[in-house]
């Protein structure tokens, strides 16, 4: 049995690579954010209360490609839909937590911490402050990303555009999903999510990037259908 | 007027984040949801990796020859079978500098 303590230097350990591609992409959001036009506190204060890396980015170019704020909104939000699925996963985990528990466990939900967490918790189920790992990488990505907007925002784009960083995105999630290449069903959902999404790119507010999971996951149900 | 937008879409966000944990009972869903939710990740990550690497900064489809294909190739290889993350990242980006900056320049 981990000692809380434990359980959240192994969430920080567990996620910490992933900073390699989060604080690029952070200083990156931050000085795209205040070459758009925005006040630096305005950027900063999205880091802070949407938390949601992409989806910063998307607010601000919608809002001053002249769009609504209206559409700017729906954008952040149908970006960020996401988090209701990774909710739904780690929800089994987190049942017997107080409402007040689960409220402020809630904000610190992101992509990498989510991945590495729902890795862990099925790895160790019977552990008994399980959460803690969830609050070690929620607090890691939390306060990286606050430092490297931050930094993007006051030293403006000092990593060179040509370093083509953005890339390390993609390779982060690669790295995520990697080791289920080899289960098939698994193999035919990601393909499917991956060329969904490419088929759905022009949606309106960014939609494919919940349009491809729903697609993958209806194909994830006739699956498990077909297993039994 | 853009300060209240951020607020609002920042409570959006974290109502994304919070509704299945706080407020869905796990019981409610049932055992063929459950078993679906497996693949979650599976489902969603590739959303974000293929059009990163498959699609420009501006909306159009990549040639063929792409350097990002390549690094994200270099990258599946040495993840699958390091299990490294910062190895898969670092092989990634490192092939594909070498593509852009000593093949292509």
């Amino acid at each position: 049995m981990l000692s809380k303590k434990q359980l959240f230097t192994k969430g920080m350990v567990d996620i910490s690579p992933h900073m390699l591609s989060v604080i690029p992409f952070g200083i990156i959001c931050g000085a795209i954010g205040v070459e758009l036009g925005f006040s630096p506190y305005l950027v900063y204060a999205m880091s802070f209360i949407i938390f949601g890396g992409a989806s910063q980015i998307v607010f601000l170019q919608v809002l001053s490609g002249g769009a609504s704020s209206l559409v700017a909104v729906t954008s952040v939000g149908i970006i960020n839909s996401r988090h209701l699925l990774y909710g739904a996963v780690l929800s089994e985990y987190l049942e017997k937590l107080s409402f007040i528990k689960k409220l402020l466990i809630s904000y610190l939900i992101v992509d990498q911490g989510f991945a590495e967490s729902n890795k862990f918790f099925k790895k160790n189920k019977t552990e008994q402050h399980l959460h803690y790992h969830l609050i070690g990488t929620g607090c890691t990505m939390w306060i990286c990303w606050q430092i490297a907007t931050l930094s993007g925002i006051i030293l403006g784009s000092f990593v060179p555009e040509e370093l083509g960083l953005k890339f390390t995105i993609p390779l982060t999630f690669i790295a995520i999903v990697v080791q289920d290449l080899k289960k098939i069903d698994h193999l035919i959902v990601m393909i499917t999510c991956g060329l969904s999404s490419l088929l759905f790119f022009d949606a309106p507010f960014k939609s494919y990037i919940i349009i491809a999971p729903v697609i993958a996951l209806f194909v994830a149900l006739l699956i498990t259908r077909l297993k039994k | 007027m853009t300060w209240l937008s951020i607020i609002i879409a920042g409570i959006l966000t974290y109502f994304t984040r919070m509704t299945m944990i706080a407020l869905i009972d796990r019981d409610m869903l049932g055992d063929k949801i459950k078993a679906v939710l497996e693949y979650v990740p599976s489902a969603v990550f590739p959303a974000i990796i293929f059009p990163a690497i498959f699609i420009n900064d501006y909306g159009a489809f990549i040639e063929m020859n792409d350097p990002k294909i390549f690094g994200a190739i270099v990258a599946i290889i040495v993840g699958y079978f390091s299990k490294n993350i910062i190895a898969t990242i670092l092989s990634g980006l490192i092939s594909y500098w070498f593509l852009i900056f000593v093949v292509f320049s």
